[in-house]
C-alpha cells in the first residue's frame, strides 16, 4: 500500500462515524427537532455495540443492539421534547450528559476487553487493483452502508412524498398540523432515526475503528457531527462531502506531522489549530448562509421550536 | 396518593440510614483519591485505581477509601480535595500534575490532613510529592526498537509537549542510539491524552509512513491494536497491553502505584508519615516492564541487561555528555548525568531527532 492510499483509507475510516451520526441528525433537524444529544446517543451505541458483540461474539448483533440503544435513548429525548414540549436545547444537553455517565456505568465490566476488528470486504481481483482497489473495494461494510444511507436519505427527502411531508413539518409545523399531518408522530420517527444512526456511528468506533471499550471514547465526535449538519446546510450530499472534509482535517494533520521532518516549516501548523478548524469552517459557512440572499441553504424554519397542538 | 408519599419518605429515610452508616466506623483511616480521568480509561487513572485497590486488598480492615473521578485541573480540583478533607479523609492522594496548587491550598486549610501529590514539585509540611521515572522504561524500549526495526523508523504517538513526554522521547532515542545511532523517530502529536480513535489514526499514519515499531505516550491500547492489525511491533503504555497485540507487543511500561500507596497509608496508620519527595523508577518497582515478548533471545537478553543496568544505576539514560538537537552540549548539572531539575523541565530534543520541536 502506498502513502496516498493509506492517507485516503484512514480519512474514509475516520470520517464514517461523522457521516452516520450526521445524516441521522440531519433528518431529525429537517423535521424541526434540534437534538444536541448526539454525543450521548453515540456513546450509548459505542458501549452497547461493544458489550453485545463481546457477549454474543457477533459484530452484526452488536451493530443492531447499538442502533436499538440509540433509538431507545433518543425516544427519551422525544418523550421530553415532543410529549412534554420541553426545551430542545436543554433536553439535548441533558441527554449528552446522561449518556456519558450511563455509558461509563454500563461499561464498567468491559474495560480492557479485546475484540477483533470487523473485516473489510476484500473482493479478490478488484481489491488488488492499484490505488482504486483498496479504496473502492477494500473498506468495511459500514463505509458502503453510510454512503448508501446518505443516498437513501436524499431520495427520501427530495423524491418521496414522505420526505416532502417531513420537510413541511420542519418548515412550519403549524401549517402541517392544519393540513392534518401528525406532526409529533413524524418528528418522533425522525428523532428515532437520528438516534439509530448515532448509535450505529458509536458502534463503528468500538467495533471497527478501535475494537475495545474505554470511557468517553467518542471524544467529541458527536459535537463535530452537529457542526457538520450546519456546515452542510441541511443537505445530504453536502453532508457526505463535509464529513470527508472534516475527517481529512482530523487525520490529515496527523499525516502532515509524521512527514514534518521532510516538510517546510510553514506547512507544519500547531495540532490545536486543526482540531479547531471544523468548527471554524462551520462558523464561516453559517456567516455565508445568513448573509446570502438565497435562503435555500438555511435551517428549517421551525427548527428548535416546540410544537403543542391546539395552543 | 398519601401512601406513595409515605413510601417515598420511608425510602429516603432508609437511604439516609445506609448513607450514615459509614460515618459510624470512625476507627478506620479514611483515604481519598482524586482522579483526573475516569477509572475506566484503561490508562493513567485506571492504574491509580489499581493502586487504590491494592491498598484495600492489603489494609482493607484498617482503611476506608473513596475516590472522585473526572476532576478537572483548576478551581474545581480544590473544591473536590477540600470536600474529601471535610469528609474526614486523613490521607488524600491527588494524582495529576495540575492539582499541584489546589493541593497546596487545600493543605493550608486542613493542616491535620496529609496530602500526597503525584508528579508535582511543590511541597509543604503536610504535602508529599511522588512521581515515577517512566523515562527509564523508555530507554529499554529504545534499545529494543533499535534491534527490532527493519525499516529503521520508529513511530511515536505523543500527547502534549510537556517535559515528562519530551524526556520520554529523548530517553527512548538515547537508548536506541546506544545500539544503533542512525535510528529515525517520527513523532505525531495528537493533542489529547485519551482519544482511542485519534490514537489509532495517528498509529496508522505513522505505519503508512514506514514505521515498523510504534511507541506511545497516550493512554489507550488503540496504537497496539493498529500495530497488531498491520503485523508490526509496538510498546504498551501504562498497562500490560499484551492481550491487544499478542504478536505485536515487545514490552510495556506498567505504572505501579500500589506498593507506594500501601507504604504511605501504613505510615499514616503508624503515625510515621512525613513530608517527602519520592521519585522512583525501575529499582523500587514504581515503573515495571511487562514481559519481553516477540523478540529473539539475544534481544531479550540485551533488554534484560539494560533493565538490570538501569536498576543498579550502572546505566543512566541521561549520562553526560548529552548533545541537543542543535549539536550543542547540554550543561551537565548532576555530575556525570543530567540532574532531576533538567529532566523534569526538559524542553528540547536530543541530537538525532529530526522532528521540529513543537511550540
Amino acid at each position: 500500500m502506498n502513502f496516498t492510499e493509506a492517507v485516503i483509507l484512514t480519512i474514509i475510516a475516520s470520517s464514517t462515524p461523522f457521516v452516520l451520526a450526521g445524516i441521522g441528525e440531519l433528518v431529525a433537524e429537517r423535521s424541526g427537532v434540534l437534538n444536541l444529544g448526539v454525543e450521548g446517543m453515540m456513546i450509548m451505541g459505542t458501549i452497547t455495540g461493544f458489550a453485545t458483540a463481546y457477549v454474543t461474539d457477533s459484530a452484526t448483533l452488536g451493530f443492531i443492539a447499538a442502533i436499538a440503544a440509540g433509538m431507545v435513548f433518543s425516544s427519551l429525548f422525544a418523550f421530553m421534547t415532543l410529549g412534554l414540549a420541553a426545551n430542545q436545547v436543554a433536553s439535548g444537553l441533558a441527554l449528552t450528559i446522561l449518556g456519558l455517565g450511563l455509558s461509563d456505568l454500563v461499561g464498567t465490566g468491559f474495560v480492557g476487553l479485546n475484540r477483533s476488528k470487523i473485516p473489510s470486504l476484500d473482493i479478490p481481483g478488484l481489491t488488488d487493483l492499484p490505488m482504486v482497489g483498496p479504496i473502492l473495494f477494500g473498506q468495511d461494510a459500514l463505509v458502503y452502508l453510510s454512503i448508501a444511507l446518505v443516498a437513501a436519505v436524499w431520495w427520501f427527502l427530495y423524491r418521496s412524498r414522505g420526505g416532502l411531508i417531513l420537510r413541511a413539518v420542519g418548515e412550519s409545523h403549524v401549517s402541517a398540523h392544519a393540513l392534518g399531518y401528525p406532526v409529533r408522530l413524524i418528528r418522533f420517527g425522525a428523532v428515532l432515526f437520528g438516534g439509530g444512526c448515532a448509535g450505529l456511528a458509536g458502534a463503528y468506533l468500538s467495533l471497527a475503528d478501535t475494537p475495545f471499550w474505554g470511557t468517553g471514547m467518542t471524544a467529541g465526535r458527536g459535537w463535530i457531527a452537529l457542526a457538520l449538519v450546519v456546515f452542510a446546510s441541511w443537505r445530504p450530499w453536502r453532508l457526505l462531502l463535509g464529513a470527508y472534509f472534516f475527517g481529512a482535517i482530523w487525520i490529515g494533520n496527523l499525516h502532515i506531522q509524521a512527514l514534518s521532518g521532510s516538510l517546510p516549516r510553514w506547512l507544519v501548523w500547531p495540532p490545536q489549530f486543526w482540531t479547531a478548524l471544523p468548527y471554524l469552517a462551520t462558523v464561516i459557512v453559517l456567516v455565508m448562509i445568513s448573509s446570502g440572499k438565497d435562503r435555500s441553504g438555511a435551517a428549517p424554519a421551525s427548527l428548535g421550536t416546540p410544537f403543542v397542538p391546539d395552543r | 396518593m398519601k401512601r406513595t408519599i409515605l413510601a417515598a419518605l420511608s425510602a429516603i429515610g432508609l437511604a439516609a440510614t445506609v448513607l450514615a452508616a459509614p460515618a459510624l466506623a470512625e476507627d478506620k483511616l479514611k483515604v481519598g483519591f482524586i482522579y483526573l480521568g475516569p477509572v475506566g480509561d484503561y490508562g493513567w487513572t485506571y492504574q491509580h485505581e489499581v493502586g487504590r485497590q491494592a491498598v484495600v486488598k492489603a489494609l482493607g480492615d484498617k482503611v476506608d477509601t473513596t475516590y472522585v473521578e473526572n476532576v478537572p485541573e483548576g478551581p474545581d480540583a480544590q473544591r473536590a480535595i477540600e470536600n474529601l478533607a471535610a469528609d474526614g479523609n486523613k490521607l488524600i492522594f491527588t494524582t495529576s500534575f495540575g492539582y499541584m496548587d489546589p493541593t497546596i491550598k487545600a493543605a493550608k486549610n486542613y493542616p491535620d490532613v496529609d496530602f500526597e501529590h503525584a508528579t508535582g514539585f511543590k511541597r509543604a509540611d503536610n504535602v508529599s510529592t511522588y512521581a515515577a521515572r517512566f523515562y527509564e522504561g523508555r530507554y529499554i524500549e529504545g534499545v529494543i526498537a533499535a534491534k527490532m526495526s527493519k525499516s529503521g523508523i520508529v513511530g511515536y504517538v505523543a500527547p502534549f509537549p510537556i517535559p515528562e513526554v519530551i524526556s520520554g522521547i529523548n530517553s527512548f532515542m538515547r537508548g536506541a542510539q546506544s545500539v544503533r545511532p542512525d535510528l529515525k523517530i517520527k513523532i505525531v502529536w495528537v493533542s489529547t491524552w485519551y482519544d482511542p480513535g485519534k490514537e489509532a489514526d495517528a498509529a496508522k499514519a505513522l505505519i503508512a509512513q514506514g514505521a515498523d515499531i510504534l511507541a506511545q505516550h497516550t493512554d489507550s491500547p488503540a496504537a497496539m491494536q493498529a500495530a497488531a492489525e498491520k503485523g508490526i511491533y509496538a510498546f504498551g503504555q501504562d498497562s500490560d497491553m499484551i492481550k491487544f497485540g499478542p504478536k505485536a507487543q515487545l514490552t510495556a511500561i506498567v505504572n505501579n502505584w500500589g506498593d507506594y500507596y500501601i507504604e504511605r497509608t501504613k505510615a499514616v496508620l503508624d503515625g510515621t508519615w512525613k513530608s517527602t519527595d519520592t521519585w522512583q523508577g525501575l529499582d523500587k518497582g514504581m515503573v515495571k516492564m511487562a514481559d519481553f515478548t516477540n523478540m529473539p533471545d539475544d534481544v531479550k537478553k540485551l533488554a534484560q541487561d539494560t533493565e538490570d543496568g538501569l536498576k543498579s544505576g550502572k546505566i543512566n539514560p541521561f549520562s553526560c555528555p548529552v548533545v541537543n538537537q542543535d549539536g550543542q552540549t547540554v550543561e551537565c548539572k548532576g555530575g556525570d548525568h543530567l540532574d532531576a531539575g533538567q529532566i523534569l523541565g526538559m524542553n528540547w530534543y536530543v541530537k538525532g531527532i529530526d522532528d521540529k520541536f513543537p511550540n
